[in-house]
């Protein structure tokens, strides 16, 4: 069996092509991104014809994994932890209508925040949807999750979560692979009812799915994931959940604890396995990379004073989790003595050098200078980061798509003018059903679409928006004649500025389209010709 | 053999080139490792860091546990003193010369060079002119693998056939290029370590 060197993400998409994936679904996300670029470039998931292309957004994706699965085969679906939000709806009832076909759900979490708006922990999602769940530790496991979990999700009928976190995602290590199994053959689900989710069939198909927790529990009991390593020393025992377990292990000489350690990598939570380990040792230390998860359910309401953890401020309550905070939580003293200089500034992310977001924004910070700061609502994508300085252009971001919902509600409130500034891939994610609110109540608004042609924050991925922007918007009734389309370019920064005035002097929907690539994709897509050649 | 090796620089110089290189030698000497990365919006001109751990024993952590690296690679100078608590002491700090300056703020040059010079185990190495000179501009980062070379325990012979496997689809040249970018890199450091 051979051994390759694989990123966390390619670990797991490598998995899926093994365990016979016939379509992946997802929508770009730092850390997630990487799992669908290694199937679309994987020479056997061409030659397999596996679906890999972009969703539009999280929601899209999810449902399109439930359709393949009713259809009979193995779906996996992708994301960022935000965009499990986005996701919700299908997520939640996809374990009401279980599956035919496997479905695994694949969420990568960010504790740390190193490229999110938050540090949600998605493992409340998958005890909400009553959803087994796994945490690998490392490569090799989200290998053997993703290759065994399909299997899972269909012999209890319900799909499977995999939660990864940023670290695990984006690090390398060797990974042992598995034979390459055969995709399933198309078959209809067996009862034709199993998806329909009207209030009778829902209740039933509920009841079934609160039955089946038992065993889905005792999966978690019986499984090789899940295991308590021995330890001489009781007066602690350590409770280490997904890859907090190689933090708490760098620790000990060997990569031996001298304590209990109970690690866990597959919810539900093992109760029996749990209470036992919990009983056994004076005082519980858990480790959670994420909210304090596991720590709550097993302190309970009223508390359990053996328990330490997030909640008691042994590990600090947000953040990622590292070796010497693990260190400082066992009380390990640890010899750090240099400290950084204070002579070293930061350096924060910032536009590209001749990117066109750049030139839209001085043209807009311009005409905005004579009205006062607090008019500009953004959304998420590279020009996010003009709220810094030098530009310091845009007054909010908040989730994909609320640039224009939040500009609309701005306006209705009496701010006015109320610009919006949205990314391409943005706008086709989830802004196209808030310029529709405007359009209806025709709210004098002014939206930018910053049309780079490309999905720039997370590496330049094709965006939907592609050539169809214009009649997008149109379609959806923007008055032709307030649709204005440039090209962000300093000889026509007269141009952007005359535009800019006449439609925030217009009382309705005006959306604006500056319109020129990306540099870096440009970059990249000229490279990667010369290659070719 | 253990080798706990932080790589700095700045989104875009391409530390993770650095990181493959090693990481190809450590296979071929089947050693155990891994290599935590930075994607996403950090690479968009910020600071960015990769931590490289190869050892003969199985690693454990994804990052390397402050106070106990090795070894800073930074192919920037003042990026290579970011990470200074990460070092063990007695570990040595590598950096290149070149000032990468994006940012409004950046310090004298001359004083961050004060500051890593108080470090005893450290070089400054000029990778980019070293680069330049053999016409090979874009070996920079070859230059920076070959002066942490003598830091690292792998064999150099590895490290020149890692450099061969990945530079083989771009031709005779440019892996000759590269050898000699590494060959420059790391007899500086073997003239130049105290
Ligand atoms: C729900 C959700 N999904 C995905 C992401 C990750 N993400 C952040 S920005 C972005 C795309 C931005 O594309 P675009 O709006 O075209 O702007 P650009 O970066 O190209 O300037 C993505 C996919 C997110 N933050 N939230
Ligand atoms: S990646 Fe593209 S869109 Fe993003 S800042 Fe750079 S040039 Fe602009």
């Amino acid at each position: 069996m051979s051994r390759v060197l694989l990123l966390g993400d390619e670990a797991i998409a490598q998995a899926a092509i093994d365990a016979g994936l016939s379509g992946v679904y997802a929508y770009p996300g730092t850390p997630s991104t990487e799992i669908t670029e290694y199937i679309q470039n994987s020479k056997i998931a061409k030659e397999r014809k596996l679906h890999s292309d972009w969703s539009t957004n999280e929601k899209t994706a999810m449902e399109s994994a439930i359709g393949m699965s009713y259809a009979g085969k193995r779906a996996m679906v992708c994301m960022k932890h935000v965009g499990l939000n986005v996701a919700a709806d299908a997520f939640v009832n996809s374990t009401i209508t279980g599956v035919n076909g496997g479905i695994i759900v694949v969420v990568a979490d960010d504790p740390s925040m190193h490229s999110s708006q938050n540090e949600q922990d998605s493992r409340f999602y998958g005890d909400f949807a009553l959803m087994p769940m796994f945490e690998p530790s490392n490569q090799q496991e989200a290998y053997d999750m993703i290759y065994s979990g399909f299997e899972i999700s269909e012999k209890y009928n319900t799909p499977i979560l995999l939660r990864i976190t940023t670290r695990l995602a984006h690090s390398r290590s060797s990974v042992e692979l598995k034979p390459m199994r055969e995709e399933n053959k198309l078959k209809l689900p067996s009862d034709m009812r199993q998806f329909v989710l009207l209030p009778s069939i829902a209740r039933n198909n509920y009841k079934k799915l609160l039955g089946n927790q038992i065993y889905f529990i005792d999966e978690a009991e019986n499984s090789s994931f899940n295991k308590i390593i021995p330890g001489k020393d009781k007066s602690l025992g350590i409770i280490a959940c997904g890859i907090t377990y190689n933090y708490l292990i760098e620790n000990f000489e060997n990569h031996i604890s001298p304590y209990p350690v109970a690690k866990i990598c597959q919810y539900p939570l093992p109760d029996k396995l749990l209470k036992e380990f919990t009983d056994m040792c004076d005082e519980v230390l858990i480790l959670e990379d994420g909210y304090p998860f596991v720590e709550k359910q097993i302190n309970g309401l009223f508390g359990n004073s053996k328990i330490k953890g997030r909640l008691t401020g042994d590990l600090p309550r947000d953040g990622e989790l590292n070796p010497n905070l693990v260190a400082k939580a066992l009380g390990i003293k640890e010899n750090i003595d240099l400290k950084v200089s204070d002579i070293i500034s930061n350096r924060p992310p910032a536009l590209c050098p001749g990117c066109g977001h750049i030139d839209v924004f001085n043209s807009l910070n311009e005409i905005m200078a004579d009205y006062g700061p607090g008019h500009v609502f953004s959304d998420i994508g590279c020009y996010t980061l003009s709220a810094l300085p030098p530009l310091n252009a845009i007054n909010s971001c908040v989730d994909m798509g609320a640039s224009i919902t939040m500009a609309k509600g701005a306006a209705d409130a009496g701010l006015l003018p109320a610009i919006a500034f949205i990314g391409d891939s943005t706008f086709t994610h989830s802004g196209m059903t808030g310029l529709l609110d405007c359009i209806i109540e025709k709210t004098p608004i002014t939206i930018i679409i910053s049309d780079n042609s490309t999905t720039g924050m997370t590496g330049g991925q094709d965006s939907h928006a592609f050539n169809r922007l214009p009649e997008i918007c149109l379609g959806l009734g923007v008055e032709p004649e307030h649709l204005r389309i440039y090209t962000p370019l300093r000889k026509n920064h007269e141009e952007s500025l005359r535009i800019l005035r006449e439609e925030i002097a217009y009382q309705g929907v005006s959306v604006i389209i500056p319109q020129r690539e990306c540099v870096r994709t440009l970059e990249r897509k000229v490279k990667s010709k010369k290659a070719e050649l | 053999m253990k080798s706990d090796i932080i790589l700095s620089g700045v989104g875009g110089q391409g530390i993770l080139s650095i990181a493959t290189t090693i990481g190809t030698a450590a296979l071929m000497n089947d050693l155990y490792m891994k290599q935590s990365e930075v994607h996403g919006m950090s690479q968009r001109g910020g600071a960015v860091v990769s931590n490289m751990r190869v050892s003969s024993n199985p690693v454990a952590s994804d990052v390397i546990p402050m106070g106990k690296a090795d070894l800073i690679l930074s192919v920037e100078p003042m990026e290579s003193l970011r990470y200074i608590p990460y070092l063990k002491p007695g570990g040595w700090l590598i950096t290149s010369s070149s000032p990468f300056v994006n940012i409004e703020d950046y310090p004298d040059i001359e004083k961050v060079k004060e500051e890593i010079r108080k470090y005893k185990n450290h070089i400054i190495i000029d990778a980019d002119s070293i680069a330049k000179d053999i016409k090979s501009a874009r070996s920079s980062n070859i230059v920076m693998l070959g002066a942490a070379s003598p830091f690292i325990e792998i064999e150099e012979s590895l490290f020149i056939k890692a450099i061969e496997s990945i530079f083989k689809s771009k031709g005779s040249e440019i892996v000759a290029k590269n050898i000699e970018a590494f060959n420059l890199g790391r007899n500086y450091s073997l003239q130049n370590k105290k």
